[in-house]
């Protein structure tokens, strides 16, 4: 006889599978935070809005331009990624030198407009997208049942984080990410556009957002304040793993996410609270976030 | 020999006139001017907070304010936003050094674009510092001290500048890495480039210097020849407080 009964350990691998689909996206949405704060110095309250615009950019290009999955997959990112730049030319640029105080708001004030326009025009109950054909179905583990579109979401969304990575770890133009988080004015000094690769690095960052909203929305329905929920917690994420930290900021969304689907199994009632405890844990015992790099 | 006492027709490679800076509210160059020509190494010499620093970040379009004018190869380069002016041919060595952490030597080293023809190859600088060969994999604030001021200076001469602007590279460094220092130095002459040293260190300026600014409360007071040292010490002891 197993400790565990067989349907409840079919419930503790659900809840495992549930809470690292939930982790890609915080992987996906911190990353994309982490990256702008990293850069910019700028706390990105829009990044939840940019999320819903994907999922809605998804929902709008099929219902008016009958534009299936793939090619909001392919587009909508980048749609996303313009309206980014378009709101770091006029508005951020403006702020910057501000103080992070003033980006937070600014954002946060963006967000809040930009929901508002949504809610008035969708309603807020929410709009359902259909999952790709090609992605429909599901395998039959031993211990658990697997939808084809949620291992999808889970290994695209492991494998941007990677190439995100590796962009930024490996590349000559990551080189230049990583040292203008340190010292963006040597970097002019050298002769470097910086207010160039700080457009790019937020248009990046909030298409990022995009790709995670397209992502979600066969499995959330689309909806205007899909952005504003999750958000919070991605904060949570950040902050756990270090602001600025990109690998600290994929590693501690996935872990979050299985941290939080364990609760789930395991104690439900405090599944909403638990990624909160671990960070006021962290902030109590490394306040600079698990994965602050050494100075 | 100098370019300056020759007589030789040459060109103003920097040239400032009239320049005043501001950090914020604070005034800190009063009117500063000077010249460096074509190959020569001028220092600027004075008291700590005399405004060397400054001169040398006002250059590079690193400070708030600026009146006057700043010419470099002949073009005006105040209304320049900075990361132009790196394109005209100006290597910065900051004093602090600006090592980057989140960098490996080999990054640091490659970070800055090439931005003329004429640069050194990453061969040649590894052969002049083999140290930096030896560490190239490691984070480049794990280096000492004295490598790290190495890599400083390596980094801005594989981009081909031909005007550095070298402030304190000496300072804390032991006699042998400013040996050392002193031998690139001759050598980046000898290759023809530019300089305009920032030293505290004025036995190590002395013997490599064409000419000497001393600098007080942000602007010039005197400009002293290589060959009138011997003839001034006592005015340039008074000014240094040596
Ligand atoms: N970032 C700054 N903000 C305000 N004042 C500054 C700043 N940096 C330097 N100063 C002031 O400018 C003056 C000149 O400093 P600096 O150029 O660093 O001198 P030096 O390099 O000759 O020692 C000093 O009085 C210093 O206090
Ligand atoms: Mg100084």
């Amino acid at each position: 006889m197993s400790i565990f009964p067989e349907i409840n350990l079919f419930g503790l691998f659900s809840q495992l599978l549930v809470g690292m689909i939930n982790g890609s996206f915080y992987a996906l949405l911190s990353l994309g935070l982490a990256i702008i704060f990293g850069l910019l110095r700028i706390i990105n309250f829009a990044q939840g809005a940019f999320y819903m615009l994907g999922a809605f950019g998804a929902w709008l290009s099929l219902q008016f331009l009958g534009l299936n999955y793939w090619w909001a997959l392919l587009l909508v990112p980048v749609g996303v990624g313009l309206l980014g730049t378009l709101l770091e030319r006029t508005l951020i640029r403006r702020i910057s030198g501000e103080g992070e105080l003033y980006s937070l708001l600014l954002t946060f004030g963006v967000a809040l407009i930009v929901q508002g326009l949504f809610s008035k025009w969708f309603g807020v109950s929410g709009l359902p997208y259909q999952v790709p054909e090609l992605l429909q179905g599901g395998i039959r583990l031993p211990v658990m049942y697997l939808p084809t579109y949620r291992v999808w979401i889970l290994l695209l969304s492991l494998g941007v984080c990677l190439a995100a990575w590796l962009l930024i770890e490996r590349t000559r133009l990551g080189s230049y990410l990583r040292a203008g988080t340190e010292n963006p004015q040597l970097m002019k000094a050298f002769g470097i556009n910086v207010p160039l690769i700080v457009t790019l690095t937020y248009s990046f960052g909030v298409a990022l957002a995009g790709l995670a909203g397209v992502l979600a929305a066969p499995v959330y329905s689309v909806s205007p304040l899909m952005g504003s929920n999750i958000l919070i917690v991605v904060f949570a994420i950040v902050v756990i793993g270090s602001m600025g930290s990109i690998g600290g900021a994929i590693l501690t969304g996935l872990g979050m996410g299985v941290i939080e689907g364990l609760t789930k199994y395991f104690y439900p009632e405090a599944s909403a609270t638990v990624i909160f405890l671990v960070m006021v844990l962290v902030l109590i015992f490394k306040p600079a976030g698990l994965f602050a790099r050494a100075a | 020999m100098n370019a300056a006492t020759s007589g030789a027709v040459t060109t103003a490679k920097l040239h400032i006139q009239n320049l005043h800076a501001y950090y914020g509210e604070s005034h800190i160059l009063h009117g500063l001017s000077l010249i460096v020509r074509q190959g020569e190494l001028v220092t600027l010499l004075g008291r700590n907070g005399a405004g060397r620093t400054t001169a040398l970040r006002a250059i590079m379009n690193m400070v708030g304010r600026r009146i006057g004018t700043i010419l470099i190869n002949g073009v005006e380069t105040l209304s320049m936003p900075a990361h132009r002016i790196a394109h005209l041919g100006v290597g910065y060595c900051p004093e602090e050094r600006g090592i980057f952490a989140s960098l490996t030597v080999e990054e640091n080293l490659l970070l800055p674009p090439a931005i003329q023809p004429g640069g050194m190859s990453v061969d040649e600088i590894y052969t002049m510092f083999p140290n930096l060969a030896e560490r190239r994999r490691s984070q480049g604030t794990r280096l000492s001290g004295g490598e790290q001021q190495m890599l400083a200076l390596a980094r801005i001469l594989r981009t081909g500048a031909d005007i550095l602007l070298l402030d304190e590279i000496t300072e804390g460094l032991a006699p042998v890495i400013v040996r050392r220092l002193a031998e690139v130095l001759e050598q980046l002459k000898r290759r023809g480039l530019t300089i305009l040293l920032v030293e505290q260190n004025f036995r190590f300026a002395a013997p490599l210097a064409d000419r000497h600014y001393l600098l007080e409360h942000g602007r010039i007071v005197e400009e002293v020849f290589a060959h009138e040292l011997d003839t001034k010490s006592s005015m340039l002891n008074a000014y240094l407080g040596v």
